[in-house]
């Protein structure tokens, strides 16, 4: 539409131009070339380091390859066939549902429940804000050091809790039960500030009118948040939950400082499974396969998300 | 007010206080820990210390690999900033100002990138850079760190150009100045707002980045932050006040950047979350 307009200073208005003088206007004001310019090197990073790697995925995970040379021993659908059948997968899998799980059923109420009790814009409440957003700031790395530290049987928490009672100390990260219930303590703690930013801002839109309507007609606040709030915040907190997914399909960075996928390896998820039978034993095929199935994960979770959670056609 | 909301009132701020100290208690037992003796952290490691050794914290400070770490990360997710704004911006620009056959596939294409996590095509990524012979340098991380936010850039700038009066671009296209120019000349300065925030979210990424510099990166010279940090934690297992002071110093320029840039991370989360 922008492009049109200054063809309309040129010529008079409801007069058709041409293909040959479209085209000769074209090249004047450089609309071509500008093209040329602007958008090939978008075109070329993106295709170089984001859809041919993906392309590549598919393609290397039929061959049982170590990365070195041109793969060459094609093996079909074996890599699928081992992930399919390699408990340590499972247990992968079953821990990202966990988390999605955790992310839904406790956190995005607990950051809910803040934001409710927080969102109006007072000094008490923005210090209180600022504070409940400081783990989402940390690296992730970072958190996992601290919350390795928290958790040292030798040191931290289990220490303290120990020597009070003057039991023996508790190495939680080390136990095959209790070492994902860690790992999620450190995640909730981590994003739950981030579900609460979103509710808040989400909230702050909400028409002041609307709930001193409804407060006219006798509601008390928990109607107030029940049948006024909430649902007009609807939008955010759906969005909020697809956040949660995709993030649970991606944790890595903290599992590394806390547990490294251990104790015999029940920590996993599906990027540290990647990285540990992939990558870490250069089985480049194995480790694309499981690439590949992240990638059908994480395509079918936004496809369905958008076809039956969000509207589209707003931008 | 009356005497029940002052009831009320204390017992949110009660409530608020119970989980602020429970988000706290582990960034302060980390800041404290860079104090202690590792005998004092065994035995009290939440409380604060006896006396306030700060030659944990000197060691650290005067250790030149730890400004190196920092140095290469401020390096990478610089250029990673430049040249996803430079790049994205551009191609945003032709999809805003340009219709041309195709345009709209070729946009689509370009925000594939939002759809699937980073780590998907990590390990062909990994062979890529080797074979390019990247490995072990700084393009390594920010070649693929600005492609992958690419999507969501040029998501967030076309929106922004197409909002920019169209009547700008009519009076100066009559004194002559054609696409490319006014791009430079127009576009770019009158979008700082969206530049900054976009700008903002992407550092944050890269300076946090952990998979990609860890899979790229083996030499320790050219190591990001927190591929030191993890070094650093693995020299000294049992020394953890030493970790903890290295924790403590990176965390502070985080959230002194925080507090600086806190308008434009809130934008870019909020921004963020249009993409679906």
């Amino acid at each position: 539409m922008a492009a049109s307009a200054p063809s309309q200073v040129y010529s008079a208005p409801g007069r058709r131009l041409s293909l040959t003088e479209r085209l000769r206007l074209g090249l004047n004001n450089g609309r071509i070339s500008a093209t040329l310019i602007l958008l090939p090197p978008a075109l070329i990073l993106f295709t170089l380091f984001v859809m041919l790697p993906l392309g590549e995925s598919f393609y290397y995970s039929f061959f049982n390859w170590n990365g070195y040379g041109v793969p060459t021993d094609f093996v079909g659908l074996q890599n699928y066939q081992r992930i399919a059948d390699h408990s340590v997968f499972h247990v992968a899998v079953g821990n990202t549902v966990k988390i999605v799980a955790v992310s839904l059923f406790l956190q995005m109420p607990l950051a809910l429940l803040l934001a409710l009790l927080i969102y109006r814009k007072t000094p008490t409440n923005a210090f209180f804000r600022l504070v409940f957003f400081l783990p989402y700031i940390l690296a992730e790395v970072a958190a996992g050091l601290i919350w390795s530290f928290v958790f040292d049987g030798n040191y931290g928490v289990s220490a303290s809790l120990a020597q009070s009672l003057g039991t023996e100390p508790f190495f939680i990260l080390a136990d095959r039960d209790w070492a994902f219930v860690a790992v999620m303590t450190v995640i909730v703690w981590k994003y739950f500030g981030f579900h609460m930013m979103i509710y808040i801002a989400a909230l702050q839109g909400v028409p002041e009118d609307l709930v001193e309507a409804a407060r006219i007609e006798g509601a008390k606040r928990p109607q107030i948040v029940r049948y006024v709030l909430v649902p007009q915040i609807k939008p955010a907190i759906i969005v909020s939950a697809f956040f949660a997914i995709i993030g649970a399909l991606q944790v890595f960075d903290l599992i590394i400082p806390l547990t490294n996928g251990g104790p015999s390896n029940q920590t996993h998820t599906i990027v540290t499974y990647l990285y540990t039978f992939g990558l870490t034993r250069l089985n480049i095929g194995f480790g694309s396969a499981v690439g590949v199935i992240l990638f059908i994960v994480a395509i079918t979770v936004a496809v369905f998300y958008q076809r039956f959670f969000m509207k589209r056609g707003q931008s | 007010m009356t005497r029940a909301n002052i009831t009320r009132n204390i017992l949110r701020v009660a409530f608020l206080c119970f989980v602020a100290s429970f988000v706290l208690a582990p960034m302060l037992a980390t800041v404290f820990g860079g104090f202690k003796t590792n005998a004092e952290i065994r035995t009290s490691a939440f409380a604060l210390p006896d006396s306030w050794n700060w030659e944990f914290y000197g060691a650290i400070v005067s250790d030149p690999a730890f400004w190196r770490y920092l140095g290469n990360s401020l390096m990478i997710s610089s250029l990673a900033v430049v040249l996803t704004l430079i790049v994205g911006a551009a191609a945003a620009y032709v999809f805003a100002q340009i219709r041309f056959f195709g345009s709209r596939m070729l946009f689509s294409y370009l925000l594939l990138g939002l759809m699937f996590p980073f780590a998907t095509a990590i390990l062909p990524l990994f062979v890529k850079v080797r074979d390019i012979g990247l490995l072990d340098t700084y393009w390594a991380v920010i070649l693929p760190q600005a492609a992958f936010s690419l999507s969501l850039a040029i998501l967030l700038f076309r929106t922004f150009f197409e909002q920019l009066p169209k009547e700008l671009f009519e009076a100066a296209y009559i004194d002559g100045c054609g696409y490319v120019r006014f791009f430079f000349r127009f576009t770019l300065p009158l979008s700082t707002p969206i530049l900054a925030t976009v700008g903002v979210f992407v550092f944050v990424q890269s300076w946090n980045n952990f998979l990609l510099p860890l899979v790229v990166l083996n030499s320790r010279e050219v190591f990001t932050w927190p591929l030191g940090m993890m070094q650093f934690r693995g020299e000294y297992v049992t020394e953890w006040n030493q970790t903890l002071a290295f924790v403590t110093l990176t965390i502070v320029p985080a959230i002194i950047f925080f507090l600086a840039a806190q308008k434009y991370i809130v934008a870019g989360l909020t921004g963020g979350a249009v993409k679906g």
